[in-house]
This record gives C-alpha cells, sequence and structure tokens, in this order.
C-alpha cells in the first residue's frame, strides 16, 4: 500500500518538511519502500540509489535541525533520466555499451537540483539513448503504463514518466528531443514540460541530437512542474548552447494568474485546422482535444485559427537531422576511452564489433541513416535539404505567433498502446511523435497536460490524452500560467492512476 | 530511391558497424524505405530558405580564459577498458595491415 503523502502535491509536502512535521529520512523512505513494492510491476527505475539517497536524506535533516540553510526542496524525493550524469552513479542511457560507466561528475541540473536540496532516488529506465517512444528499446528492461500494465509508458524518458505518474517520485527530469517529455507525459496522465532550447544546460547530458535535445521535467500538478522547471533552468557557463537568461520565477508567475487575477480572455490561443486534418489522429483523441479547446474558449481564451503549413514535413525532417547528429554524436563510443570493447581483428574491426555488440537495432539503425544523410553525395539532399525545411517549419511557428500568444495541438495521435505493437516497423513508431516533432525542430517550449480519457482504437479501458500548449521563445511562464488555469477548472492534477490506486498493486 | 547494397557496405564502414551478410541485406530495406518516406521533403521548393543550423541567437560564444580544475588522471581514466601507466591502453595498429581508414 502506498503512503497516501506521496501522491500528495510537493508544494504542500515540503511546508511540512519545512515544519519538522515530517522528516527527510522517513519520507525517503516511504518513498522507497513504495518502490521495492511497486517497481518490480512497473520497472521505471534503471538504478535505485537506497544507501546514497538516505544518507542526504538525514543530512538534510541534521541540517535543518541545526538551523542550517537547507534550499528549497530540502528532502523532497527526486528521479532522473539516466542519461544525466551523477557523480560515481552508473549512467547507463539504456544502453549495453554504457552498462559498467560511472559517472565521473555532476550534469549541471544534478548540482541545481542537489544544491535546491533535493533528494535524487535513481536513475530511470529510457529507450537506448533516448530512441524511442515506447521505452522498449531500453537494453535492460520494459517500464509498463501506470494506467494499463499492458502498455507501454511511452518514450523514451518513459521511467520517468511513469516514476512520476505512480508516486515514485515527487518530479522526475527526462529530456526531450522530439517529443520524450510530452508523449510519455501524455500516455501516463501527467504534465510534463520541454523548455525552449538552451533554457536548461545539457552540461552532462549524453548528447543524442545536439540542437535538438533539452532537459524539462515530470510532476503531477502545474505547480510541482513550475518548481521543477525553475531549479533546473537558467544559464550555465559550462554549456555553449545556453541562453544567457535567469531562470523565470515560475511559480510567483502562477500566482500572478490564479483565476482571481489577470484577465484570461486576453490570451490568443491558436488552433492549426490543418494538423488536426493529419491522417493518422485517433478520433477518440481529436474529439477529447477538440473538448478541452471548448473548455478553454471557455476559460476566457479567445481561439484562433492558424496553419502550420510545414509542420507534416517535420516527420521526414527531424529523422533525417537527428540520425545525423546522433550518427555524430555517438562516433564517440570507440571502445577505448569508456565503454563496452569486444574484441576484433584489429583496431578497425574492434570498434566495428563492439559498435554491434553494444547499440541496440534502433540506435544502430539511425546511425546508418544518419551517416547516409551526411555522407558524400547525399549531403546535400538530405542533411541540407532537411535543414532549409527546419526553417520553413521555425517560420510557420513565428508567422502564427504574430497572431496567437499560445498554440494548442494535441500531443500524441493516439493513446499509450501495447507492448510490442510498433517495434516490428520502425515508421509507425516514428509517428507517436508527429504532434511534438515540429515544437522540438523549432526549440520552442512546450507543456503536455492532461485533459480527459480516450479508448484505444482497438478497445479496451480509456487511456490518458494530453494536449501541448506551445509558447514563443522564452514563454515558459506563459505557458505554465494557461496550463495552470485549465488544470485549475478541469481537476485534472494528483491522478492516481489505476496501478497505484490497486491493492494489491499489481492487480 | 535506391540504396544499393554496396552503399550499406559503404556507410555501415563509416560508421564503424559490423554487419553480416544477412544483416546487410535487411538494413537495405530498412533504409530504402526510411529514406524513401523521408525523401517528401524533396518536394518542397527551398532554394531561396537558408538551413537552420541551430535555433539559437547566439554565435561565437566565448568565455574568459580562467584556469580551473578538470577531472583529475585518475578519474579521466576510471571508465576505460584498459590503461596502462596513465594511459589510455589500445591495441597495436602501425604493424597491422594498414589502417583502413586511410584507403
Amino acid at each position: 500500500m502506498i503512503n497516501p503523502l506521496l501522491m500528495q502535491p510537493a508544494h504542500r509536502v515540503l511546508p511540512l518538511l519545512q515544519a519538522g512535521e515530517i522528516s527527510s529520512a522517513e519520507l525517503v523512505r516511504a518513498t522507497l519502500n513504495w518502490i521495492a513494492e511497486i517497481d518490480p510491476h512497473l520497472g521505471s527505475f534503471l538504478f535505485v540509489a537506497e544507501a546514497r539517497a538516505m544518507a542526504h536524506a538525514q543530512y538534510i535533516d541534521k541540517a535543518r535541525q541545526r538551523g542550517e540553510e537547507v534550499g528549497p526542496l530540502a528532502g523532497l524525493p527526486i528521479a532522473i533520466k539516466d542519461n544525466m550524469c551523477q557523480r560515481d552513479t552508473p549512467t547507463t542511457c539504456g544502453s549495453r555499451i554504457l552498462e559498467d560507466f560511472r559517472s565521473p561528475y555532476d550534469a549541471t541540473v544534478v548540482r541545481k537540483l542537489e544544491e535546491a536540496g533535493a533528494v535524487i532516488l535513481g536513475k530511470c529506465n529510457m529507450d537506448e539513448f533516448a530512441m524511442g517512444s515506447s521505452t522498449e528499446n531500453s537494453a535492460f528492461q520494459q517500464t509498463r503504463n501506470p494506467w494499463d500494465l499492458e502498455r507501454v509508458p511511452g518514450g523514451s524518458s518513459g521511467g520517468s514518466a511513469a516514476a512520476a505518474a505512480a508516486g515514485e517520485a515527487y518530479f522526475s527530469l527526462g529530456s526531450d528531443t522530439g517529443g520524450s517529455i510530452r508523449q510519455p507525459a501524455s500516455f501516463c496522465g501527467v504534465p510534463g514540460m520541454k523548455p525552449t532550447y538552451g533554457r536548461v544546460s545539457r552540461y552532462g547530458l549524453v548528447a543524442f541530437a545536439s540542437s535538438l535535445d533539452q532537459i524539462g521535467a515530470f510532476a503531477r500538478n502545474i505547480p510541482d512542474l513550475a518548481l521543477a522547471m525553475q531549479t533546473i533552468s537558467g544559464h550555465d557557463p559550462l554549456d555553449s548552447t545556453s541562453l544567457p537568461e535567469a531562470a523565470p520565477d515560475c511559480l510567483a508567475a502562477l500566482q500572478l494568474d490564479s483565476p482571481r487575477q489577470r484577465a484570461s480572455g486576453m490570451l490568443r490561443v491558436g488552433v492549426a485546422s490543418d494538423q488536426l486534418a493529419l491522417e493518422g489522429l485517433s478520433p477518440a483523441v481529436r474529439r477529447t482535444f477538440e473538448e478541452a479547446i471548448a473548455k478553454l474558449a471557455g476559460l476566457g481564451f479567445s481561439l484562433e485559427e492558424i496553419t502550420l503549413p510545414h509542420a507534416s514535413y517535420g516527420l521526414p525532417t527531424y529523422y533525417l537531422i537527428a540520425p545525423a547528429e546522433c550518427s555524430a554524436n555517438l562516433a564517440r563510443f570507440d571502445s577505448i576511452r569508456y565503454g563496452l570493447r569486444e574484441e576484433g581483428r584489429d583496431l578497425f574491426d574492434q570498434y566495428c564489433q563492439t559498435r554491434r555488440q553494444g547499440f541496440g537495432a534502433e540506435v544502430r539503425r539511425r546511425i546508418m541513416v544518419g551517416t547516409y544523410a551526411l555522407s558524400a553525395g547525399y549531403r546535400e539532399a538530405f542533411y541540407l535539404k532537411a535543414q532549409k525545411v527546419r526553417t520553413l517549419i521555425r517560420q510557420d511557428f513565428a508567422k502564427a505567433f504574430q497572431r496567437v500568444d499560445l498554440i494548442a495541438l494535441p500531443t500524441t495521435p493516439t493513446v499509450a498502446f501495447r507492448f510490442g505493437e510498433r517495434t516490428e516497423d520502425p515508421l509507425s513508431m516514428y509517428m507517436a511523435d508527429l504532434f511534438t516533432i515540429p515544437i522540438s525542430l523549432a526549440g520552442l517550449p512546450a507543456l503536455s497536460l492532461p485533459i480527459g480519457w480516450a479508448s484505444p482504437e482497438e478497445g479496451g479501458p480509456p487511456m490518458p490524452v494530453g494536449m501541448q500548449l506551445i509558447g514563443p521563445a522564452m514563454a515558459e511562464t506563459l505557458v505554465l500560467q494557461a496550463a495552470y488555469r485549465y488544470e485549475e477548472s478541469s481537476g485534472l492534477h494528483d491522478l492516481i492512476p489505476s496501478c497505484v490506486a490497486a491493492d494489491p498493486p499489481h492487480a | 530511391m535506391i540504396v544499393t547494397l554496396e552503399d550499406v557496405r559503404h556507410i555501415a564502414r563509416l560508421a564503424r558497424l559490423a554487419y553480416d551478410e544477412e544483416g546487410l541485406l535487411a538494413m537495405q530495406g530498412e533504409m530504402e524505405s526510411l529514406l524513401s518516406h523521408f525523401s517528401s521533403i524533396s518536394a518542397l521548393d527551398t532554394s531561396q530558405i537558408p538551413p537552420t543550423t541551430s535555433v539559437l541567437p547566439l554565435a561565437n560564444v566565448l568565455r574568459e580564459d580562467t584556469p580551473h580544475l578538470g577531472l583529475s588522471h585518475e578519474e579521466a581514466l576510471a571508465n576505460a577498458p584498459e590503461q596502462e601507466g596513465g594511459f589510455f591502453r589500445i591495441r597495436t595498429f602501425l604493424e597491422e595491415r594498414g589502417n583502413e581508414e586511410t584507403k
């Protein structure tokens, strides 16, 4: 049975910790106990740093007792995706090639979380090197959807999404290259946010596609998500692609925007009619999305019809650019400096054997496609062409944001699918990111929030549906404000998934 | 869109990935199918459109050249599959039948 405190919002639990009504050691112990009970069924974590987390919690309790400054998140148990380095702990990226790797330093987001006093419980499962949309590409284990254990949690940050949804952490970090936070957030019934490219430091994040990768977070409600985002945002001199902007005070922004304040009718939301007509959008998801749009209108947002004429080219554009960048980034796995080594006939063969044994099928596939797109004779037609189409997609958004403050889109074309349903056909898996990819290509901030449920097309119990709210660059607070207003009226926050409500949990 | 088996063999070499003949054939089919699909972007006229290499409004990011501690020797070598005397150890390659990369 879960300790009910674990499903409470972080912003209610933190004052209890501050007042000494509960100790961090008690809270972290309760969370570790819950992980021990539920995670054999869920598989969110690849690695739980039990001793380290308990020691950290006890350290915070003592510091607090001594009256020392302990940070705004002091004692709060959280989790991170296994592609972010935490000193002296494993970072596998869900890959055999990094199975024995231990991080020699902290990622900037890890340093910021620990400075704020958050207790990192461990590392969450993911598609290998963040390449996938179901977490089925992890070399180590499956992660199950907390709403239906027969279905995928989405990906690539599926472990982080499931952990936050099932009360295994108050919030969790993920990374989003083409939808890897928003899509699993939608599948698992939690809010998840990808910030503006450059908002959060990538120092210590294992690179997949460097012009697209961004770290963001999952929580169970918007205020907790805002708390996570403002903790990890801000300029970092260690990342040359980090924007020279201070972290926004997201929580203060939410207060300003309480329903009693600010004229909500001022915000204009663009609805892209051409996107809703795309093949692949399930009628049930579309219906739920249209109801959410009507609700936005009811809340005083003014709706504007917009078009994103090149967004439908996002999928091919992304699946040329991201693999090209991945083929360059993953060249560093050379069996010499770190990672797996497989012996070969000679050094060249050793590289080839190591990479064949160490990388899974999808990673190899993307390296091949990316290498092809960059190779002499094909670079102009594929990679350079895709970069030009990327400009067209950015221009679509820039044009739309001249008329609207935010854009709303469905997060995913369908609800969570079953294991194995899409693993045989890469294109069908890629389709899961149809609506998230264009935003990534434009580098914009976007948040997926729960808007209701829809039945899978093949039948079965209804599964969560998410909606994306997208802002212009640097408009994270505006996106969070709008999402909060929606969440307050819909009541769709702090949802308790069936695997948590059930007793025993695996029923 | 035609990807030949020779193309796939060449790309696998560039990517440092070992494939057996069966694997090469399978990859040929997959690459042909994926790249045919992705070549839908060739329909767009981009003759006047500059490429996006980065969405950031930043150029030439420089920092002060101030000394700071990096990883120690031991830390930098800690994950190496093989090390010797403070160096990464790799197998001899100069005596072998030539580094094929240079061919």
